[in-house]
């Protein structure tokens, strides 16, 4: 398949403006202001059929549409690059090698949608990307294709890099707002939704980085083109970024609705010699993990959910017969705890509860009843929280409890693990490091 | 120059530093993130006095802007050694082994999650994921990126680090 989204990412200069232009860059934002107006490209997008890259899978043309009827101004263009899904790294390597199809995406995003103030909500575990981002935005200032008067047509637009500082709930639209406006990132309720009421109380539009990036293509293309790429559903090309225990893990650009077997074995060479395929988890930590036998699923917004998992953000994590996933879901528990915004009871309370459970039963103390309350805890947190955080330690709980419980009962009655056969480190205590600052005295 | 006038021409710079983040964004409160890494640079860490400063400078109230600071991980809530390790954890880096790593830096310099060398030398933050999930185990020291660790590896690394 032709390369969309990491085009030209192997040349060493592919990050500088000259080499973006050379390789026909920021041809398609010249076309599009033009010689379309902004409705057409909003119907183009429309067309694609393109689904947000983020993880919800919301169809972006009518994010855009229903963005575009509001009639309050100014509207802003957010960019979401807070990445924070563990197991993800796929935007990566645009904001680091190809920021400038990021930014000619935005551009062209903000002339459609009459948007003049855009920001890239940058995670603060990537500075390399924010040095390179804040270089690209300045040269795309240096060439005139952001600021006044973007290409001698009366048609402006600033974009702002905003730095976020490790909170991964702030990749919620509504956390990032808060985040934005200077405030604790807990998530709001919707409605009213960000389109209509976001940002400063303004009409904001909030994609993806790899959404963003798929702006230049539709445009130039055309949305029916397009959406002939990958699955029905859930047209376009896809950036799988693929961890743990395959050959060669990496960033992929596949096309939707490939396989999960042919990604792991067509794409990143199988698992190491003599292991044996344990579990997949196929979107990021949120979603529910798969047994070996549904790797023959279709990987997109609409087959993942029919096998009781998410499609999530592409990010497959590999786990081979060397993995003990009590040791997993131990660390995954205490990553939601230490995420959890505190906002919602069910989940502040519910995520440490069940880190503690797992680890209790990982360092040989569990009972059978654990099991039992375990369960009871993640259906207690389902349903109950404001944002999907909870829901989705809940659901991951859940589907791992269903479909691995052999292991776990392993655990509690032998009080040891059946990968190396003795008990876990006991980090009840001593867990975290990250969080909880030390209070000054 | 005296020590007094260095210090004030210091909070001078943070001062037009913080103005001018003002330009880019329409409310006042939205310069915290930014001012809070911009303080955090000049005086080490996010102290009383440091967050005083951002209150001086913006109007918004101290204790709100602590209430935000502290809702970021990545701020530093106390003072740190002259270097710092930011080692991920999370499930990639589990699984390739990272808490042999983590076990390493506390025999070979005595550094523990969270703490800080007796020389003031390194400080050590276990992280959420960083983004680095296809060459576990991964760490940020200072913000430089290494990736694809082991304990020779980390041990050459740091040695960079004076």
């Amino acid at each position: 398949m032709e390369k969309i989204l990491l085009k030209n990412i192997d040349n060493p200069d592919s990050a500088g403006i000259e080499e973006y232009i050379r390789a026909g860059g920021y041809k398609t934002l010249e076309m599009a202001v033009t010689q379309m107006t902004p409705r057409d490209i909003i119907d183009e997008v429309k067309n694609s059929g393109l689904r947000g890259r983020g993880g919800a899978g919301f169809p972006t043309g009518m994010k855009w549409q229903i963005a575009s009827m509001d009639p309050k101004f100014p509207k802003y263009l957010i960019c979401n690059a807070d990445e924070g899904e563990p197991g993800t790294f796929k935007d990566r390597p645009i904001l680091e090698k190809n920021p400038h199809l990021l930014i000619e995406g935005m551009v062209i995003s903000a002339y459609a949608l009459q948007s003049t103030r855009g920001y890239i909500y940058l995670r603060g575990e990537y500075p390399l990307a924010a040095g390179i981002l804040s270089r690209a935005i300045s040269a795309a200032y240096g060439k005139g294709y952001l600021g006044n008067d973007i290409l001698s047509r009366r048609f402006r637009f600033d974009l702002y890099l905003h730095r976020g500082a490790g909170a991964y709930i702030c990749g919620e639209e509504t956390a990032l707002i808060e985040s934005l406006e200077g405030k604790r990132g807990q998530p709001r309720v919707k409605p009213p939704f960000p389109v209509n009421a976001g940002v400063w109380n303004k009409p904001t539009i909030i994609n993806n980085v790899e959404t963003f990036a798929n702006i230049p293509y539709i445009t130039e293309v055309g949305g029916k083109t397009y959406s002939k790429i990958g699955s029905k559903d859930s047209p376009g090309p896809k950036l799988f970024s693929v961890s743990g225990k395959v050959v060669k893990p990496g960033v992929y650009e596949l096309p939707m609705g490939i396989t999960l077997r042919e990604i792991i074995y067509g794409h990143c060479g199988g698992l190491m010699e003599g292991r044996t395929l344990k579990g997949v988890i196929p979107g990021g930590v949120s979603t529910p993990i798969l047994t070996p036998e549904k790797i023959d699923c279709q990987m997109d917004f609409v087959h993942l959910s029919k096998v009781g998992s998410l499609f999530g953000s592409g990010a497959v994590i590999v786990f081979d017969d060397t993995v003990c996933l009590v040791k997993v879901y131990e660390r995954i528990m205490q990553f939601f705890e230490h995420e959890s915004c505190g906002k919602c009871v069910p989940c502040r309370e519910g995520t440490g509860w069940m880190r503690n459970i797992l680890g209790r039963i990982g360092s040989g103390g569990g009972t059978d009843e654990d099991l039992d309350t375990l369960e009871d805890v993640a259906k207690n947190v389902a349903g109950k929280t404001f944002c999907p955080l909870g829901d989705g330690a809940a659901n991951v709980t859940l589907a791992f409890l269903k479909q691995y419980r052999d292991e776990i009962e392993y655990h509690v009655k032998n009080g040891k693990c059946p990968v190396d056969g003795l008990p876990h480190k006991d980090n009840r205590e001593s867990h975290g490091g990250q969080s909880a600052p030390v209070e000054q005295t | 120059m005296t020590r007094e006038e260095m210090e004030s021409k210091d909070n001078e710079t943070l001062k037009d530093k913080i103005t001018g983040m003002k330009r880019t964004y329409p409310s006042i409160q939205s310069v915290l993130m930014p001012a809070l890494y911009a303080v955090e640079q000049s005086y080490g860490w996010l102290s009383q006095d440091a967050i005083q400063e951002v209150s001086n400078h913006t109007g918004v109230p101290a204790a709100e802007i602590k209430g935000v600071a502290t809702f970021y991980s990545m701020y530093r809530h106390e003072p740190m050694g002259r270097h710092l390790v930011q080692l991920c954890t999370n499930v990639s880096c589990l699984i390739a082994g990272v808490e042999d790593l983590v076990k390493f830096l506390d025999k070979k310099y005595g550094l523990l999650p969270g703490g800080t060398t007796k020389d003031g030398r390194l400080s050590l933050c276990l992280m959420e994921c960083i983004g680095a999930c296809g060459n576990p185990p991964a760490m940020l020291v200072d913000g430089d990126a290494y990736d694809n660790l082991t304990c020779e590896a980390i041990e050459q690394i740091l040695e960079k680090y004076e």
